[in-house]
């Protein structure tokens, strides 16, 4: 008897307090205010999507086998059977040796920074600042280092190897600073298990901390290489900008890169470079898009949480 | 007795001793104190790079003439190097750049943190993270060939922009920079404690008041720190204005529908051409370049501590 009687006494109650609840919410204030936040991320990744989906239908005319297979060429009448080979094979050469010199360098940067550094002294602090300050030094900068010191003090030249060390200084900071979140999240007991066993320090460091920060650090590594991939002002600088028709053979040979092929394509006024550079833009696209998402993937999909 | 297991304590002791300073870890040591220092080196040779030449720059010019004049000139004959025009053309393009990027960037922050549903934004947040990474080339190409014309044919009046112009340089820059904004931003704000949200809720506040009042100032050195790494990147930012900002320099240019060169711009120009080394043109370059490294490097030092700020206050 007293059940039913509560029920609908509470009934109209809650419904009238749920509506106070939907007015409230539906105040045309908030909803516009919900409104343009939605907007806001619409239109600055639907303008994005909007530009890329652009360059595709612009290049798609020279998305074929010739863009691999052909090399470019400063003749607008010889442009139908050209292609960016040579630039393609030197991205490929530039990022292999960037991949051999920064990764080492910067995971072992990272392993002392996290490991062994004692973090109260001045000089690892003011490390730390360093790494951090040239995270956010212009790449040009970089390009002017290679210009001053490695291309001409140390008289490496305009070659491979210039553009490799310059870009590996470039993506260090990011491998390191990647490296050193993947370390820190190793749990210490991990470590205080390892040391319990007898195991000394870099027994630890090297057989228990490093195996389970390896998505973590691949993750950075990958991305660090596809920003080398798409750099192409520090090259710029090192005077990188011709026609080079040739594949590089050796570090000392000169060279030409995606991006910096693209830059030259740019310069020139003819529509028919324009749609070259759009055809080279795409497969400079796959590239870093397909190496960013292995990155995310692997980061989503593999990274140990403790 | 007793001296046995002092014996048997000081040899274990020993042992223990020897067992730390083993070849290996000693080795390792080494090796990753060297691999640290490339990182100082780098630093050290950007400064050499550019203070050598830099020096002999202002040998030649003065630095009242290179802070103060007007005009760019190393190339014409008639020579004039006052920085002021590169200076002036990289200011407008980081404030378009910004004026865009900076209320979208927000705006896409405060969505994904506070309205969209984990689903959706575990579906955003990496897509984000994957245009964050799109070659700066690629900006500068698509402002140059599918901006620039759509904004002259919608353009009212007759004196539309130029070819190459500030104003599509800074749109496409602005463009580029919104990823970074919001996924920093979108940290920041996901850091900010749930009680502190809970609290305005229980005090009858609405979502809009919670987000601008509540979660945008406790996220505000993380947000400050996003917009000044986006000033950062715009600064320092090469291709896109190389590509689609013209190269004006020998006068100051404030109207954002000309073309004129920023800083970036000019090195990127004048180091694709043939210079002789040692020439005062060759001197400039650097010269530009200190001036950008001393900028940036004021912009970084500003991120690092808001950064640090708002790691302290929460983690």
């Amino acid at each position: 008897m007293s059940t039913p009687t509560t029920t609908t006494e509470t009934r109209p109650d809650s419904s009238a307090s749920g509506n106070a609840l939907t007015q409230r919410r539906s105040r045309p204030g908030e909803v516009a205010f919900r409104l343009a936040m939605q907007a806001c991320l619409l239109i600055a990744f639907g303008v994005l999507a909007a530009l890329l989906t652009w360059v595709l239908v612009k290049g798609w005319n020279r998305l074929d086998s010739r863009l691999w297979t052909e090399m470019p060429t400063g003749l607008v009448s010889r442009l139908d059977g050209a292609g960016v080979q040579s630039a393609l094979v030197g991205t490929l050469w530039i990022i292999s040796l960037v991949a051999l010199i920064c990764l080492p360098i910067g995971v072992l940067s990272a392993i002392y920074l996290e490991e062994y550094a004692d973090n109260t002294r001045w000089y690892n602090r003011l490390l730390e600042l360093n790494i951090q300050n040239l995270a956010g030094v212009p790449s040009i900068i970089f390009g002017i280092l290679g210009l001053g010191i490695i291309a001409r003090a140390l008289g490496l030249g305009f070659t491979v190897i210039t553009a490799a060390i310059v870009l590996s200084l470039l993506v260090l900071p990011v491998v390191i600073i990647a490296t050193r979140e993947a370390i820190r999240a190793v749990p210490q007991s991990i470590r205080h298990a390892s040391y319990a066993l007898g195991a000394t320090k870099w027994q630890t460091v090297s057989r228990q901390v490093l195996p389970s920060a390896v998505p973590g650090i691949a993750t950075g590594s990958i991305l660090a290489l596809s920003r080398a991939i798409g750099e192409a002002a520090p090259l710029i600088v090192l005077g990188a900008v011709t026609f080079i028709t040739f594949n590089p053979d050796g570090l000392d040979s000169g060279y030409t890169a995606l991006p910096i092929q693209i830059y030259t394509f740019i310069t020139r006024s003819q529509s028919e470079y324009t749609e070259l550079a759009a055809g080279a833009i795409v497969l400079l696209l796959a590239i870093v898009l397909a190496m960013n998402s292995i990155a995310i993937f692997v980061r989503n999909r593999f990274e140990k949480r403790w | 007795m007793s001296t046995s297991t002092s014996n048997a304590g000081s040899a274990a002791g020993s042992a223990l001793r020897r067992g730390r300073r083993r070849p290996v870890d000693s080795t390792v040591k080494v090796l990753l104190v060297a691999a640290a220092l490339v990182s100082v080196a780098t630093t050290i040779g950007i400064v050499i790079a550019l203070v050598q030449p830099t020096i002999g720059f202002f040998q030649q010019v003065s630095v009242v003439e290179f802070i103060t004049g007007t005009s760019w000139t190393p190339t014409f004959a008639q020579k004039a190097y006052g920085v002021l025009p590169l200076v002036a053309a990289t200011l407008t393009v980081t404030g378009v750049a910004l004026t865009i990027a900076v209320p979208l960037g927000l705006g896409s922050a405060i969505y994904l943190s506070e309205y969209a549903n984990p689903r959706t934004r575990k579906v955003l947040k990496p897509i984000i993270e994957l245009l964050a990474g799109v070659p700066t080339v690629v900006y500068g190409f698509v402002a140059l060939f599918a901006l620039n014309p759509l904004l002259q044919k919608w353009w009212p009046t007759d004196d539309g922009p130029a070819f190459q112009n500030l104003l599509i340089a800074g749109i496409a820059m602005g463009i580029m920079i919104v990823p970074t904004i919001a996924s920093i931003s979108e940290d920041s704000m996901a850091a900010v404690p749930r009680s502190l949200r809970e609290g305005a809720y229980a005090l009858a506040s609405t979502k809009m008041q919670v987000s601008t009042r509540v979660v945008v100032p406790a996220a505000m050195s993380g947000i400050v720190a996003a917009v000044v790494l986006g000033i950062s990147r715009a600064v320092g930012e090469t291709m896109i204005v190389t590509i689609a900002g013209g190269l004006t320099s020998d006068r100051i240019v404030l109207n954002p529908l000309e073309g004129a060169a920023t800083m970036t711009a000019f090195i990127a120009n004048i180091s694709s051409g043939d210079i002789p080394v040692g020439s005062l043109d060759y001197d400039s370059v650097f010269a530009v370049g200190a001036l950008l490294f001393l900028i940036t490097f004021a912009l970084n030092a500003v991120s690092i501590r808001m950064v640090r700020r708002f790691r302290e206050v929460y983690e």
